[in-house]
This record gives structure tokens, sequence and C-alpha cells, in this order.
């Protein structure tokens, strides 16, 4: 799909984040992700979509490695964040993944207060010096996470307290608190009412000034409605990638416009 | 297929009447109730039959028969030099402070006006043989107190207390020659003025126990003491090595063949009897380690051995009940492994850990069978451990060892002993199993 030479330039000119080649990824006998490549721009956001399991969310987790806890999963390939291999031997996963944050389907607040939930990745990577350095990360976070008007008199209060779609933003503004580079995002609204995904999504395209944002998502509106770019996943394959614009008007590939039209999926 | 299903003259039914199937439906579920409800009310009976059996039974030892006299210290009899040299006045056994009891009793009848035609030797032979010891220690504590007369309250003999519990009766002791009808009469008037009474007596929880002779000072505070130790030794060696055992099984070692056969080999040792340990504690650690026969630290370490797979099957149901979600929150911030671990999923599985380790300690609070082999058993220890290395390695005993010990003595005196144990037993099994679900019910967490 990509030639060698393309990919260099193209790396000079869009300014790529993450670059994937040839990955695939095996879960015991079952091949799950069948060679694919794409190339993540920074400060965009790029949608994964397609049927249930196509691989979409099994692929977002292996850029940042979150595949390394299931023991049967195995990852073949070529994975760049930055230029740099993230499956390299030296690379230790707890490093990447400070890097490379994540946000999970169903919210997963710590039953924790609020503030511990936002400070536990500044805690653990020592980004504050001090009390009040942390206070500010954990305004700063929340109010990146547009929540913080709602929790501010209650910082306190058990975050899983909160109703889901406040849960699902305490657990973006708890990622965004270590200050990854990259955001992956697998469904994050698919357990939440009409109301807290548009608050989501206003979120999500407002991260987008300072992060690289990879959502994978069932419903092709929102990722219309988010993201630039769009990457649609078939049985596995990479069926299609290109502009957000493009897929939902003009697909190149026979199945995504099947998919987008409601044909199969 | 739709001629089967659908007759062509389907017969019109009500819902307000009961078809066949449905009446047979109600009538299996009447009756599933009713065995059900008769096997909690089986149960329930058991209960209230075994509680009030234990109660009834044990109720006794709680309370003891004391004689209360004047004891006049004569100078004659305890320091004959009369020059109150402690090593002198130790020369003079037991022996030598009866017939100060004798002559208590005498006066004591004199005085209250009884007529009785019973002998003086008769009489002091209603107190327990414990008396003169008891006399003889309080003299030695400070020899001045020779020639004095001193109010003593002694413990009544065990056939005098048994009288007064209803245990023996004029019947009863035609055979006996410890005790005589007239000693009987004589203890009725005694009891009339109040010189012999009934009472608490909390001897028998924090005491020690005592030889075949004397049922009545018999306590189980030592045997108390013993346990505590035992379990102390379980606690500090079971907690950590079964939590962290479990933490490694649970989180971090591959899925292979060989954590399988560790896994499934745990789940076995539970289900070893534990006399089985008892012999293995026996060989290990007496013969080949020779550590001290009878001793807690043995027990401890046998007890644990026990409680080990208890608490790991516990501990890692605990943490498998922690949502995987949790987990993974962790490690998208960027947690290690250790750090989501003991940052999120060991906090949130510490009310199961504790509930199970409770539990554990309960059961081996209980455990009889491996301490009969280590020599924990028909042992008489005289004298509370008074320091951290005492209580460890000087030979003791343990509560249901002391109650098994007591069940097989011959005077029935024991025998009531032996419920009260288990009264005591019991009072601790329920509190820590109360303690288990109160820390289960307060810190478990939803999400």
């Amino acid at each position: 799909m990509y030639d060698a030479p393309n990919l260099e330039t193209a790396v000079e000119q869009k300014n790529i984040k993450f670059s994937a080649s040839g990955v695939q990824v095996y879960y015991g006998d079952t091949h799950a992700i069948k060679d694919v490549s794409v190339e993540i721009e920074d400060k965009k956001v790029t949608a994964f979509i397609g049927p249930s399991g196509c691989g979409k969310s099994t692929f977002l987790r292996t850029l940042n490695r979150m595949n390394d806890t299931i023991d049967i999963c195995r990852v073949t390939g070529d994975i760049r964040l930055d230029g740099e291999d993230i499956y390299d031997p030296k690379v230790d996963p707890v490093q990447l993944r400070a890097k490379v944050g994540m946000v999970f389907q169903k919210p997963n607040p710590f039953p924790k207060s609020i503030y511990d939930n936002i400070a536990y990745g500044p805690r653990i990577h020592g980004l504050a010096n001090s009390k009040a350095e942390l206070d500010e990360i954990v305004e700063k976070s929340l109010r990146r996470g547009a929540i913080w008007d709602e929790v501010k008199d209650r910082l306190d209060a058990p975050g899983t307290g909160l109703s889901g779609g406040q849960q699902q933003r305490l657990c973006i503004a708890r990622a965004v608190a270590t200050e990854p580079e990259v955001l992956l995002m697998d469904e994050p609204c698919s357990a939440l009412d009409p109301i807290a995904t548009a608050q989501v999504e206003e979120l999500i395209d407002e991260l987008r000034t300072s992060y690289s944002v990879v959502i994978v998502t069932h419903s092709m509106q929102q990722a219309a409605r988010v993201s630039q770019k769009t990457a649609f996943f078939h049985l596995g394959n990479l069926v299609e990638f290109d502009d957000t614009s493009k897929i939902f008007t003009n697909p190149t590939d026979e199945r995504t416009e099947s998919y987008i039209t409601g044909r199969i999926g | 297929m739709t001629d089967a299903s659908m007759p062509e003259n389907a017969v019109k039914t009500s819902i307000h009447t009961l078809d066949a199937r449905t009446k047979k439906r109600n009538a299996a579920e009447t009756r599933f109730k009713a065995y059900g409800i008769a096997a909690i009310a089986a149960g329930l009976m058991m209960l209230v039959v075994l509680v009030t059996t234990i109660v009834g039974n044990g109720f006794g030892a709680f309370q003891q028969t004391f004689i209360t006299l004047d004891v006049e210290l004569v100078e004659k009899k305890l320091d004959k030099k009369g020059n109150r040299d402690i090593a002198d006045i130790k020369k003079v056994s037991t022996f030598g402070y009866a017939p100060l009891l004798r002559t208590a009793f005498v006066t004591k009848v004199d005085e209250l006006g009884i007529e009785t035609d019973l002998k003086s030797k008769s009489m002091s032979a209603l107190l327990s043989k414990s008396a003169p010891a008891q006399m003889r220690d309080f003299v030695l504590e400070d020899v001045s107190r020779i020639g004095q007369t001193v109010e003593f309250t002694f413990l009544a003999n065990s056939r005098i207390d048994g009288y007064l519990k209803g245990r023996v009766t004029r019947e009863s002791i035609a055979n006996d020659k410890n005790v005589s009808v007239e000693q009987l009469d004589f203890v009725d008037q005694m009891v009339e003025v109040g010189v012999i009474e009934k009472r608490f007596n909390i001897d028998f929880i924090i005491g020690a126990d005592a030889s075949d002779q004397r049922p009545e000072a018999a306590g189980i505070g030592v045997a108390m003491a013993g346990s505590f130790f035992m379990m102390l030794v379980v606690l500090c060696l079971a907690l950590p090595i079964g939590v962290a055992a479990s933490i490694y099984l649970e989180e971090f070692a591959p899925k292979n063949w060989l954590t399988d056969v560790i896994e499934v080999n745990i789940s076995n040792l539970a289900a070893v009897p534990s006399i089985v340990f008892g012999i293995l504690g026996l060989a290990v650690f007496i013969n080949y380690m020779h550590l001290p026969q009878s001793a807690p630290l043995v027990g401890g370490l046998v007890l644990t051995l026990m409680t080990l797979p208890t608490i790991i099957i516990s501990t890692r149901a605990s943490l498998k009940a922690v949502p995987p979600s949790i987990r993974d929150a962790a490690l998208g911030l960027g947690a290690s492994k250790m750090q989501s671990v003991f940052h999120h999923v060991l906090p949130l599985a510490a009310p199961g850990i504790l509930t199970g380790t409770i539990i554990g300690l309960a059961q081996a609070l209980g455990e009889t069978a491996p301490l009969l082999l280590i020599g924990m058993i028909g042992f008489i220890a005289s004298n509370p451990p008074d320091s951290l290395a005492s209580g460890l390695l000087d030979p003791n005993s343990a509560m249901p060892a002391q109650i098994y010990e007591w069940a097989k003595r011959a005077d029935p005196a024991f025998y009531e002993r032996a419920w009260g144990g288990i009264i005591i037993l019991l009072v601790f099994l329920v509190t820590m199993n109360t303690v288990a679900v109160i820390l289960r019910r307060r810190f478990e967490r939803r999400w």
C-alpha cells in the first residue's frame, strides 16, 4: 500500500507520530491482525472503525503494548513512535505507556478519591515535587477533562460515585495528567448516553490541539464527527485508511462503502 | 410441523383455571420449599441442642465453691525457733500446715454454735488439697505474718463443689470413699451460715491446669497463653508467606504446566488430614531440627503448614475478584506490574485476604490432632509464660488439647471443666468469625 520511499518523505511532511508497518498479531493460533500498516499523525484525531471482532481494539492495544499483559498474544512487525521501535527489547513498556496514555471502553476509575485518581499517574512518575504542584496538575487535568466545574467542591469524594459520563471524563483527565504524547481511546463512549457522549466528543476535539488522539469507535457518525483520519478494519485487515471526509464520501474500497452504508457490519 | 403444534380444534383455555401441568409444577415447588424449611429447621434444632448442652454442662465450670476460714498462723508450728529465718520456715512442708486448718474449722464451728459429730480431720477434708499450699505460699511471701490470724478463702474439694452444683448427691456417694453423708450434712449447715458459698471463679479462665487430685483448682489460662503464642507464630508466618505466594501465582507467574501442578497441589494440601501435618511436624521440626517438644513454636509451625493452603486459596480468590479493568487502568497510566498490584489490586483484595486469614486462624485455634503428635497434650504447665521466648519455647498446652486432656481424666469434676473449656474456645471462635464478617462488611468496596 505504501512504498518505502513515500514513507520517508511522509515523515518529513506530515509529522508522523506513530508509524506501523507489517504488523501481525496472533492470539494463540488465531491470526487477529493481518499485515497492518498505518501512520498516525500528530495533533490529529485518527478513528478506527469496523465491525465487532475486526481487530481495531487489538491493534490499538499494540500501540502501547497493553497486549503484553495477555500471555498468549504475540505481535510481530514494526511499530515506531517518533521513529523508535516500541517492541525493541530495550523498551520498558512502563515507560512507553507513560508516553502513550489509554482510556478504556468501560469507565474504570480507581475506587479512591477523585483527587487520588488524577494524582496517581503524576505521583508514580514523579511529575510533582510538592503538594502545591500536584494540586496544580490535578486542577489542570480536571479542567482539560472538562469536569473541573462539576467536581471541584468534592475532590475527596470517591471517583466511583460519579455518573458514567463523569467517570469517563475523569478517566480521560487521569490519562492526560501524566502528560502523554498520544492518547489511545478504546470505544470511550460506548457506555455513555448521548449527552455524555457529546461532552466527551467535544473534549476529544479540544485534546487534539495538544495530543495525537487515536479513537476506536463503533459509531460511524462519531468517527465522522471527531476524526480527521479514519481507518476501516475488516476481519483483521486494514481495508482503507484515508482522510475522514474521503472515507465517508468517496471510499475507494467496496467493503468500506458497504460498511458505511450499513450493508455489512 | 405446524400440524403438530397447532391442532385444528384448539381448546380455548382460561387463565383463571390451572391446568394439570401448572398444578404439578406448583406442587413440586411447594414441596421443594417445604424440604428447604425442614432442612433449616433441623439444622437450627441441632444448633440449639448443641448450644444448650454446652452451656448447660459447662456453665458450672465458671463457678466454684469456696470456704472462708480464719486461720491462726501458729508460731509454734510454723517457726519453731521463733527467729523468722526464711530457710527454716521453708523446711515446714504443707503437712505442717494441715493441723492449722483443722483448728480453724473447730474454732469456726464453736464460734457459730454448729452442732456436729464430725471429727476435725473430716472437716478439713472438705477443703481442696491445694489449701495448705495456699497458706504456705502466703506465709513464705512475708514471714512476719506468722502469729497473726488471717481470713483465707479456700477452694472446696471437688466433691463438695459437685454437691453444691447438684452433680454429687447423697445417693451417688454410696460407694465413694472420699466423702460421707455426715460431711454433706455438715456442708449444709455451713452453707446456711455462709461459710461455704458458690461464686464466680476467675481462676478457671486465667489459672493453670492442676493435677488429677485437684480438679477444683484447674484452669485453662496457661493453655490459652499456649494457644495465643501458637496463633502468633501462625499469623507471622502463614500470612506473609500465603499472601506472597498467592500474589506471585495469581499476578506474575506464567500459566504453564508447572504452575498448574503447584495450583493443584495447594488445593490438595487443603484437604490433607491435620494429623498428617502433625506427624510431619514431629519428623521434621522435632526429630530432625531438634526444636523443643511440646513448645508452642513447633505447634505454630505445624498449624502454619495447615493454614497456608486456606490462606492461599482465599487470597487468590479475592485477587481474582478484583476486576481486570482496575489493573488495566493502572498499567495504562504507566504503572509497573508491581505498582498496579500493590497500589490497587491488593488494597481491594485486603478484606477478602483478612477474612480468609481470620477463618484460617480460627480453624488452627480449634485444631487438636496435630498437637497430639508433637506432645502438647498431657502436659501440665503450672506457670504462665513470662516472656516471648518462654512463651514460644517452654512446653505448654493449647486450649483444645487442654479440653481433650480434661475430658479423658477420671474425675467427673474434670468433665465439667472440659465443657467449660469448650465454651471459652467457642467464644473465641465466634468472636474471630464475627470480626471477619465485620471487616468484610466494612471494607468491602463496590465498583
